[in-house]
C-alpha cells in the first residue's frame, strides 16, 4: 500500500507525542529540514523581485479560484481539441473507478505511476489493487514508501522518515516480490541504493504500456499538463507508454501559458531550494510522433468545492505543493508527517485536510491545533497562503460549529464534542480573572497543595491534559512573591546604595 | 446529472459569496488582476555575460561545459564518443550531418517503431536544442527535427546537446516562455537526473541520462 488511506489513524497529539519520543525521527526531521530551509532561503535570495513573484502567483491563483468554473470548461475544450480526453470525478470513489476502467479498457494489468498526491489522497493504488491491477510507484521515496508497505510523511521527500540503513534492508527483503530483485552485496551508499532503485524499476518502465501521473500545473488557454521532477522516472511514465491517465486537482488549473513563468521561478526554489528542478515535462494532448497516443485527464474534485465554498479557508487551493512550510514548521519538525493522518503533512495539511475531509473525524478535529500559530508557514508560503488565519477559522469551526459545505451542501456543523471542557474551562478563567480575591486564594491553595496534584488532571480536564505535560505549580504564588520582595526592585536599590 | 455537471455546479454554488464582477472575464481584465511587475531578467549583462552565466549554472549542476566554434564542432564530438568509449549514437532525423563528420559511433536514427528496449541498448544520444536558459542553467527541447522525440533524450544514459550562442540563449524562464509553442511536447533539462531521496544526499542519475554534457557552439 502506498499510504492513500489512514483510517484508524489517531489524532494528532496521540500520534505526534509517540513521534516526539522517537529520537532517530527527530534527528532525521531536524537535519532534513533545516538543511532544506537554509538552502531554501539562499535561493529565494537570488531573486531580487521574490516578493513580486510571490503577489503575482497570489493574484493568478485567486482569480482562477474566483472563475473556476470558466477555466476548467476552457481547458476541457484546449485538451479535447488536442486530442485527448477529460473526465469529471467529484469524490475519490469516482476517479478510481473512472480510471480502473480505463486501464481495464487497454487490457492491462499493471501501471508505473508518477509521484502524485491527488493520487495518494483518492487511495488509487489500492482501488486499482482491488480490481486486479497492480500500480508501480517510480518516484525513489513513492518506491521506498511502497516496498516498505509504509506511509509518506513529507509532501517532497516521503522517505525522509527512513535512513539508509533501513532503506537497504527494504530494499533486500522487498524488491524481489516486486520484480528484479536487490542486487547480491547490496550496501548502505545512497549512490548504490540509487542504482539498485534504477536496475528494478527500468524493467518496468521500458515494457509498461500505461502510465499514471498527476500535474503540478495544467493551463487552460492551451491545454497544456505540466510535471516538475527530478529523476526522470516522471518522464519515462510520461513519454514511454502507449496511454497516459492524469489525475489531477481542479484547482491546478491557470489560465495562460504565460502564468507558467511565475510559478516555474518560485515553485523549484520554494521546494528543492533549486534555480530549477532537473526536469519539466509539459504536453499538450496527443501527439502521433511524440509519446503516448492515448491521453486521459482526470479531473478530480473531491472536497475542493467545499473548500472554494469557505470564504476564509478556499485560500487554500492556491497551494502549488511546494512543502516549504513543512520545512520551518517547529510543530512539523518534531511531530513528523505522519502524525497529521494525511497525505498532506505539516502546516499546509493541518488546513487542507480538514477542509477536503471535513472537520467530522476525531484527526480532522485535531489538526487545526496542530500548529504553535507561529506564522513562519505563512513568510515563506510562495503564493502568500495565511496557513495561521485558516488554522483559527477551523478552530473556530471545530469549537463553536456553524456553517460549512460538505458534499456540494450547506450543512450546519455542532460543535466537536471534546472541546466543550475548554470553553467551560475558559469561562471559569472569566469569572477567577473578574474577581482578584478568589484569584489569589485559588492560587494559595494550589501553591500549598502542589506536592498532591495529580500528572493529569481529573473529569473533563483530562482531555486537555492528555495531550499536555502540566506545568508545575511554583513554590508560592507570583503576587505573594511581589509583596515578600517588592518586585525584587526595593532590594536593586538598596544594594545600589551599599 | 453527470460529474460535469455536478462539479461546475457546486463550483458556481461555492462562488455565490463573490460579487459578480462587473467587467467580462477576458485577457484584459486578467490583466488587470495580475499585476506582472516582475522582472523579465534579474540583472544586467552583455550577451557574453549571459552565455557565461549559462556554462556556470549548467557545471553547477553538474552538467559538464565545453564550448567550440561550428568548424570544431565535428572533432570536438568525436573525442567525447572516443573518451567515453561509446559505440552507437542516436541521431534525431534533421541533425546537421557536420557535426558528426568525424564521429566513429554507428548512426541509430529515431524512428518510431523502435522500442524502448532498443533504445536503451544505445551508448549515446546527440540533440540540438529549442532555447538554454541562462539563470537557470536549462536547456529545453521541443521535439524539432533537430532533436526528435522527448524519449531518446530519457533512456540512453549519455546525452550531449548542442546549443548555439548565443541566437539560443536567453536570460530568463519568462523569455524562455516566449520563445516556445505550448503546442509542441517541452522537455526542460537542468543538469543530469538527480535525486535526493535518501539522506537528502544527492545522487545523479536514477533513470535519465547519468551523464549530461553540453557544447556552447559559437558561430564563428
Amino acid at each position: 500500500m502506498s499510504g492513500g488511506t489512514f483510517v484508524g489513524m489517531p489524532a494528532f497529539p496521540a500520534a505526534a507525542r509517540e513521534a516526539v519520543g522517537d529520537t532517530t525521527l527527530r534527528a532525521n526531521l531536524r537535519h532534513a529540514t533545516h538543511t532544506i530551509r537554509d538552502k531554501r532561503a539562499r535561493a529565494v535570495a537570488e531573486l531580487s523581485d521574490w516578493d513580486r513573484l510571490r503577489e503575482a502567483g497570489k493574484r493568478i491563483k485567486d482569480h482562477t479560484l474566483r472563475h473556476l468554473d470558466r477555466y476548467l470548461v476552457q481547458l476541457e475544450e484546449s485538451i479535447e481539441r488536442a486530442g485527448g480526453t477529460v473526465h469529471w470525478a467529484a469524490d475519490a470513489e469516482e476517479a478510481n473507478r473512472i480510471v480502473a476502467d480505463l486501464v481495464r479498457a487497454t487490457g492491462e494489468t499493471e501501471v508505473v505511476k508518477v509521484k502524485s498526491m491527488a493520487t495518494q489522497e483518492i487511495g488509487l493504488n489500492e482501488a486499482l489493487e482491488a480490481e486486479g491491477i497492480r500500480a508501480y510507484e517510480t518516484d525513489l521515496a513513492e518506491l521506498i514508501v511502497q516496498l516498505g508497505r509504509d506511509r509518506p510523511s513529507h509532501i517532497l521527500v516521503p522517505a525522509i522518515h527512513r535512513n539508509r540503513g533501513e532503506i537497504r534492508d527494504i530494499f533486500r527483503k522487498e524488491m524481489a516480490d516486486w520484480g528484479r530483485p536487490a542486487p547480491d552485496g547490496l550496501t548502505d551508499t545512497p549512490a548504490e541504493l540509487a542504482e539498485a532503485a534504477r536496475l528494478h524499476l527500468r524493467e518496468k518502465f521500458l515494457r509498461a504500456k500505461v502510465g499514471i501521473s498527476g500535474a503540478n500545473f495544467m493551463v487552460a488557454e492551451t491545454g497544456t499538463l505540466v510535471v516538475v521532477e527530478s529523476e526522470g522516472n516522471g518522464r519515462m511514465c510520461l513519454t514511454l507508454p502507449e496511454t497516459l491517465i492524469s489525475v489531477v486537482g481542479i484547482e491546478k488549473v491557470v489560465p495562460a501559458w504565460r502564468d507558467l513563468e511565475v510559478f516555474l521561478q518560485t515553485l523549484p526554489r520554494s521546494s528543492t531550494a533549486e534555480r530549477m528542478n532537473p526536469y519539466t515535462s509539459m504536453w499538450t494532448g496527443t501527439s502521433d510522433r511524440d509519446g503516448p497516443s492515448t491521453f486521459h485527464l482526470v479531473l478530480l474534485d473531491n472536497g475542493r468545492t467545499d473548500t472554494l465554498a469557505d470564504e476564509v479557508g478556499r485560500q487554500a487551493l492556491r497551494c502549488i505543493r511546494c512543502s516549504a512550510c513543512l520545512n520551518v514548521c517547529p510543530v512539523y519538525e518534531r511531530a513528523g508527517g505522519h502524525a497529521y493522518g494525511s497525505v498532506y503533512p505539516g502546516p499546509i495539511g493541518a488546513i487542507l485536510s480538514p477542509q477536503l475531509r471535513g472537520t467530522g473525524s476525531e484527526i480532522d478535529a485535531s489538526l487545526p491545533y496542530a500548529s504553535s500559530l507561529c506564522g513562519a508557514c505563512y513568510e515563506v508560503c510562495p503564493v502568500a497562503i495565511d496557513i495561521p488565519e485558516v488554522l483559527v477559522h477551523l478552530r473556530e469551526r471545530v469549537v463553536q460549529g456553524g456553517e460549512a459545505t460538505r458534499g456540494g451542501n450547506r450543512v450546519t456543523l455542532k460543535p466537536a464534542k471534546g472541546h466543550a471542557a475548554e470553553r467551560a474551562a475558559m469561562r471559569a478563567a472569566g469569572l477567577a480573572f473578574a474577581r482578584p480575591g478568589a484569584l489569589r486564594a485559588g492560587q494559595r491553595l494550589a501553591s500549598r497543595t502542589r506536592r498532591l496534584h495529580p500528572r493529569t488532571l481529573p473529569g473533563p480536564g483530562r482531555a486537555w491534559s492528555a495531550t499536555r505535560d502540566l506545568p508545575e505549580v511554583p513554590v508560592e504564588p507570583f503576587r505573594d512573591w511581589w509583596q515578600r520582595t517588592r518586585g525584587g526592585g526595593g532590594r536593586t536599590t538598596e544594594s545600589n546604595g551599599q | 446529472m453527470s460529474a460535469r455537471d455536478r462539479v461546475l455546479g457546486r463550483v458556481r454554488r461555492a462562488l455565490a459569496d463573490v460579487p459578480a464582477d462587473s467587467v467580462p472575464v477576458d485577457d484584459v481584465a486578467y490583466e488587470k488582476a495580475v499585476d506582472r511587475g516582475y522582472a523579465r531578467e534579474h540583472g544586467v549583462r552583455t550577451v557574453e555575460e549571459t552565455v557565461d552565466l549559462l556554462a556556470e549554472n549548467l557545471a553547477d549542476y553538474r552538467a559538464i561545459v565545453h564550448r567550440c566554434t561550428e568548424d570544431e564542432v565535428s572533432d570536438l564530438l568525436m573525442r567525447l564518443y572516443a573518451e567515453r568509449g561509446s559505440e552507437t549514437v542516436l541521431v534525431p532525423p534533421e541533425l546537421p550531418p557536420h557535426w558528426l563528420a568525424a564521429a566513429d559511433p554507428v548512426r541509430v536514427h529515431d524512428r518510431a517503431v523502435s522500442t524502448p528496449h532498443e533504445l536503451d541498448r544505445v551508448d549515446s544520444v546527440i540533440t540540438g536544442c529549442a532555447v538554454a536558459v541562462a539563470e537557470t542553467g536549462t536547456i529545453v527541447l521541443d521535439g524539432s527535427p533537430d532533436q526528435g522525440r522527448r524519449r531518446i533524450t530519457l533512456v540512453p544514459d549519455h546525452h550531449v546537446c548542442v546549443v548555439r550562442v548565443p541566437d539560443q540563449v536567453v536570460a530568463s524562464v519568462p523569455q524562455a516562455l516566449e520563445r516556445l509553442d505550448p503546442v509542441r511536447p517541452l522537455t526542460w533539462i537542468s543538469g543530469p537526473s538527480a535525486t535526493s531521496d535518501i539522506e537528502l544526499d544527492r545522487v545523479e542519475g536514477v533513470h535519465g541520462p547519468r551523464t549530461l554534457e553540453v557544447v556552447l557552439m559559437s558561430g564563428e
